[in-house]
């Protein structure tokens, strides 16, 4: 309060100090100040606007670190609700939060696509043993979800160390272009990292996410027939489909599941010796800006993300075999592919099997054989 | 765990430095405005229009850094939209809306129908979003 009152009274003294000035003595204190001013802005702009930047990526910090924090709490309390683990598991899921993977060595990239397979798989093994280890009373579907929670965790955490890495570098060096470069592409982080925070609690409570509409599309035509297990994690049922015989290939839901779709329809086309007349795949795909979310389209090329393990696979096989590929993508942005699935997404199913119909009928005979395999996450899709 | 608690609380507090040094501010520069006044009530034009802006300048600067501070902490939340799972009896159509419940997954058997009492599915879940206005373009 005394800091209040000392302001009032040197408020006072200006206005009485101002009062008493002549006029012409007034405009030279302005005309100083300004001169003032300029000469500041030429010798410190650039580090004045360094400092708003830094000011900026700071703010942008705060909530990377109250994400962080969030993810973490979030993680550990699924883990205590659905686990119900021994001990305390805070120490392992900090661990965990730190793990990283190293991907091959591409100096010589000839058969690097088997390394990079043989990396993963070890790492998804890993993270599999680590969180039955943490999670003992946990059943298949709910390790699967457990194991999501805690990778959209481990990327919130990864997202806030970097950011904060180089605010403290471009801090450090009162480097433009360090600076520069992240308030430059922070945007873009921040709408991943909240895209990853609203993932969290889909991943912990097993609700479908966007990125699962594939896996829904196909859920939805191999509903109701006998279904069978197929390398690796996947599950494939025999369809009739507008008088062509259909094999509908997902992840095995309803845990967190992306499969390896790659191998599943390698096996499903060696057991018919190479006799299949096309093959659709169906996806979720990243919307542009402009774009409707749930827009359907079609193509060729086999519609597949992640590390490319899967999508050689298939282009391998299909060569092999001269087996034509179609897509249809169902359009959508990165925080809608990770987060609970929207109602509009959830209808774009529809219309995408309305387009598979349509391609099957134009572009396969009767009494052939088709390949559909829905990709994507399989959280909260059962089939 | 508590370790993180109480980071993430105090990421998410408003500085109390923070907040009485914009409160003191917003006291000056409504007292500035009053002396313009008084000033220019004694025919002080050029003390007034300085003394005005100053206290405009107080005024806004503080007003747009509460307002700041309040989108920080509407920032800071993780928002939650609703999530409704539809269940529906194959047999005789008789179809419920209710909220998500852990364990719900599409293609579940859940409950009998009350109308035929066969087993019923659960067909659909969905958060649903309402969009903000959103800016119009010409393409």
């Amino acid at each position: 309060m005394n800091m209040a009152v000392m302001l009032l009274a040197a408020l006072a003294t200006l206005q009485k100090w101002l009062l008493q000035m002549p006029g012409e003595l007034f405009s030279q204190i302005v005309s100083i100040i300004f001169i003032f001013l300029l000469l500041f802005s030429m010798f410190y702009g650039q580090r004045l606007q360094l400092r708003i930047w830094l000011n900026e990526i700071e703010g942008s910090l705060y909530k990377l670190k109250y994400l962080r924090d969030e993810g973490r709490r979030i993680a550990i309390e699924a883990i205590k609700e659905v686990g119900k683990p021994q001990t305390d598991p805070t120490p392992k899921v900090d661990r965990f939060l730190e793990y990283f993977t190293i991907s091959p060595q591409s100096l010589d990239p000839v058969g690097i696509v088997w390394k990079l397979e043989h990396i993963l798989d070890v790492r998804d093994a890993r993270f599999k043993d680590e969180v039955k280890l943490l999670a003992p009373s946990a059943d298949e579907t709910q390790i699967n979800n457990l194991e999501n929670t805690l990778e959209a965790a481990m990327a919130l955490n990864y997202i806030y160390k970097v950011i904060r890495h180089y605010f403290l570098l471009g801090k450090k060096t009162l480097s433009l272009y360090v600076i520069m470069q992240i308030q430059m592409i922070l945007p873009l982080v921040m709408r991943e990292a909240e895209a990853y925070a609203s993932a969290l609690k889909a991943f912990a409570y097993g609700q479908p996410i966007g990125d699962g509409v594939g896996a829904l599309v196909a859920a939805k035509l191999m509903h109701g027939f006998p279904v069978r297990k197929v390398q690796k994690d996947c599950v494939v049922a025999t369809v009739p489909l507008e008088g062509r015989t259909a094999y509908i290939i997902k992840a095995e839901g309803p845990g967190g599941n992306v499969g390896k779709p790659g191998d599943a329809i390698k096996t499903i086309i060696e057991e018919n010796e190479g006799k299949i007349a096309n093959i659709i795949m169906i996806d979720a795909a990243l919307k542009l800006e402009g774009e409707e979310i749930g827009e359907v389209a079609d193509g060729v090329g086999a519609a597949i993300g992640g590390p490319g393990v899967d999508q050689f696979k298939i282009e391998e096989t299909i060569l092999k075999y001269r087996i034509p590929i179609n897509a249809v993508i169902i359009k959508e942005d990165i925080g809608d592919a990770v987060s609970p699935m929207r109602r509009e997404i959830f209808e774009a199913a529809d219309k995408a099997i309305e387009r598979i119909r349509q391609l099957i009928l134009e572009r396969t005979r009767e009494g052939d054989k088709v390949i559909i395999c829905g990709v994507g996450n399989t959280i909260g899709i059962g089939q | 765990m508590s370790k993180a608690s109480s980071e993430s609380s105090s990421t998410a507090k408003i500085s109390s430095f923070a907040l009485i040094a914009i409160i003191i501010t917003l006291v000056v520069a409504i007292m500035a405005l009053f002396n313009a006044v008084q000033a220019y009530l004694m025919g002080e034009v050029d003390v007034a229009t300085i003394l005005l802006i100053v206290g405009f300048i107080g005024v806004g600067a503080c007003t747009y850094m509460l307002l700041q501070m309040r989108q920080r902490i509407i920032r800071l939340r993780i928002e939650m939209p609703p999530i409704t799972t539809t269940i529906e009896c194959r047999k005789c159509g008789f179809k419920t809306v209710r909220e998500f419940q852990r364990g719900d997954y599409i293609f579940k058997e859940v409950e009998p129908c009350q109308k035929c009492n066969e087993k019923m599915l659960i067909t659909a879940i969905y958060r649903e979003v309402r969009e903000k206005m959103k800016a119009t373009f010409p393409f």
